[in-house]
């Protein structure tokens, strides 16, 4: 399978502040219901971006100022709870192309990375620094540069980007979503399950 | 220098390391269900794959089953669509459907375990976060993504990098009123809703050991909400006698081979840890949430925090964030809040133990009349075998509904939901914003016995006081 290679990402961005935002806020439960992940953008964050009246709240994203941006720009832990792959799906069909937190919890990690949505970490400061960037100028490009490991602002802001190494190789190369090697192995597997005893003892 | 039991069980899961570094982990036993895994059917058909073990495959319905009217069509015709999409596909692909009919259908957390489908050394993965539950038996658990259930379809595994194995060791004893879901809160309370990203958690000690093997699941099932995707305790004599007689645990000549497998695959007592926590049970009281994460936690007795007990600006500001959603003041005690809802069920605490436990003390009481009360059993097993012994009897004249199984509350996906900025005292285990189906409902975790506590005062409660320990 040839996936793209996804290297660098530029765009404008958006903060939506907070610690721990767990992926019941991202997509509450109730538009889980659905057996395809089509149509899952229109409900990111919709508990926090509509009030119980349907009224918008005055959360980024609603902020037209924002509109286009394809670089999410959040706090600690990002996307900590539920596994839902609903979550990541419904940022990447929102538009969004890249995460930029100070940290994310682990499955979701692994749920954007499968769908060639980098997740890159920077420190406290730095994501500070950038986040104070793009509020006073919105219009500010924002570039995630796998490559290079950085994450720019405008012309000066050039800070370091954390990411697995496994997940930069494997997004640098198109490798992203595993399932291609996984199959390639399977008289591998195979040797695996006959060595397993619990798969014999019946 | 030995190993742990996460490495025995890895390496011997271990296909090959793959390009990047991951390990290509075969999956022992997958578990399905109506919400995270329909998808990934769909994906499949779209690659031109197949199901590659049907065999190790078991499925069944629990995130927006109805727990009261479950006449089908279900009355909600995009849950009748989804559970109808699941049964297709197992019937198209082969894979084992715990369905109502089945007279097996519940939680997958709660049948897993039930059926003998989880044993100790094998490797679990499931669509679902609170898979870590399985970890109870001594196996390697994984909560996964709806790709990676497409994965696990195609391939039985799982491209993952290794984790990092981090023991707990709780010593002592724990108090009266004091159960395993206060030692979870209190580690996650310890170690930090995040605390432990990157790690497995292995529980040990001898109030880990003390524990019976329902109650190692409430533990282990918590584990994601300290940020570990993985926990475990090693198995032991009681997890043999569970295992024994199970729909799907070994038999006759069988059962020799796997005790000794089980045994071998126990973390050595010289094994190497990249980390080692001590707490102390004795010191753990019950517990309850304050605030929007399960981390945010106090004993009964605390005051609920203030943010300028925060040590830093963004650590005040979530505790002025936590206790703005929560309509609570900082400073003041916990006990006393009056609550709307009380919930009883959940993967976290809705098995046969917990009903019985609670059934003890709430036998002659009357929930307040101000308190809405749910009783959801985590499966059809363990409610059969409830009202077997009277106690969904003891429930209903305390004035709880008796429901059927399901995930229910927990995250109300089903019609089982808070309204408005309704207070629940709840024996799940999440706290989040609008986790329980409204919005600005609000949630505080606690322990089943709590729970029923609350729901007789109509108040959060100290159940030893309520019930007198
Ligand atoms: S009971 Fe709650 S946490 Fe457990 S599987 Fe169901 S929804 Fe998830």
């Amino acid at each position: 399978m040839a996936l793209a290679k996804i290297q660098k990402i530029a765009g404008r961005a958006v903060h939506v502040p907070g610690e721990d935002i767990d992926t019941d806020r991202i997509i509450p439960a109730r538009f889980l219901k659905c057996v395809t992940f089509e149509g899952l953008g229109e409900h990111l964050f919709k508990d926090v971006r509509f009030g119980p009246d349907g009224t918008q709240t005055d959360h980024p994203l609603n902020d037209s100022r924002y509109a286009g941006a394809t670089i999410l720009l959040a706090g600690r832990n990002f996307g900590c709870g539920s596994s839902r792959e609903h979550a990541p799906q419904s940022i990447a069909k929102y538009g969004f192309k890249a995460i930029v937190a100070e940290s994310f919890a682990e499955i979701f990690f692994g749920n954007s990375t499968a769908l060639g949505m980098p997740c890159v970490s920077v420190s406290r400061a730095e994501l500070d620094r950038l986040v104070a960037r793009v509020e006073e100028h919105p219009t500010t490009l924002v570039t995630v540069d796998l490559l290079e490991q950085v994450v720019c602002a405008g012309v000066d802001l050039r800070l370091p980007l954390r990411i697995k190494p496994s997940a930069r190789d494997a997004l640098l190369n198109g490798m992203w979503d595993p399932i291609g090697q996984l199959v390639e192995a399977r008289d591998e597997i195979g040797a695996v399950a006959a060595r397993l005893p619990y798969l014999h003892f019946r | 220098m030995g190993k742990n039991l996460f490495d025995k069980v890895w390496d011997l899961h271990t296909v090959r390391s793959l390009p990047g570094g991951e390990t290509q982990l075969f999956i022992g036993l997958h578990l399905i269900h109506e919400v995270t895994s329909p998808q990934a059917f769909g994906m499949l058909r779209d690659l031109g794959l197949t199901v590659f073990m049907a065999e190790r495959t078991f499925a069944t319905v629990d995130h927006i089953i109805p727990t009261d009217d479950r006449k089908r069509p279900f009355q909600d015709s995009l849950a009748e669509e989804m559970v109808k999409a699941l049964k297709q596909a197992c019937q198209e692909f082969g894979i084992t459907f715990f369905d109502v009919e089945s007279g097996r259908q519940g939680i997958v957390h709660i049948i897993g375990p039930e059926l003998g489908l989880t044993q100790p050394g094998i490797t679990v993965a499931c669509g679902d976060s609170h898979t870590s539950t399985h970890g109870a038996f001594g196996a390697i658990a994984l909560g996964i993504g709806t790709t990676q259930v497409r994965d696990v379809l195609a391939t039985q595994c799982l491209s993952l990098a290794r984790l990092k194995v981090r023991r707990i060791e709780v010593s002592g004893k724990l108090g009266p009123g004091v159960y395993a879901k206060d030692i979870i809160l209190h580690v996650i309370r310890t170690l930090g809703v995040f605390g432990g990203t990157g790690y497995a958690y292995e529980y040990a000690g001898p109030a880990i050991e003390a524990l019976e093997m329902e109650e190692r699941m409430t533990l282990c099932n918590m584990s994601i909400e300290g940020g570990a995707r993985v926990g475990y305790v090693n198995p032991d004599e009681k997890t043999f006698a569970y295992m024994r007689g199970r729909p799907f645990a070994p038999k006759d000549e069988a059962w020799d081979d796997a005790v000794a497998y089980w045994k071998s695959i126990a973390s050595d007592p010289d094994a190497r840890y990249d980390d080692v926590v001590r707490l102390d049970a004795s010191e753990i009281a019950p517990t309850v949430t304050w605030g929007i994460n399960p981390g945010q936690a106090i004993s009964v007795k605390e005051l609920v925090p203030a943010p300028e007990q925060g040590t830093s600006d963004a650590e005040r500001s979530l505790i002025e964030e936590a206790l703005a959603y929560m309509q609570l003041a900082g400073g003041k005690p916990i006990e006393g809040t009056p609550i709307n809802v009380a919930f009883i069920g959940s993967c976290t605490n809705g098995r046969l133990s917990d009903f019985r436990e609670v059934a003890r003390y709430l036998r002659g009481r009357k929930v307040a009349p101000t308190v809405r009360a749910l009783a959801v059993p985590g499966s059809m097993d363990v409610a059969r075998a409830a009202e077997a012994e009277g106690i969904d009897r003891v429930f209903r004249d305390a004035g709880f509904e008796w429901r059927e199984p399901g995930c229910s509350m927990c995250l109300a996906m089903n019609p089982d939901k808070l309204i408005g900025d309704e207070l629940c005292a709840s024996s799940s285990n999440r706290n989040f914003k609008g986790r329980q189906g409204s919005p600005t409902g609000r949630t505080i975790l606690m322990s089943p016995v709590m729970v029923a506590a609350a729901a007789v005062r109509g108040a959060v409660a100290d159940a030893r006081d309520v019930f007198g320990f």
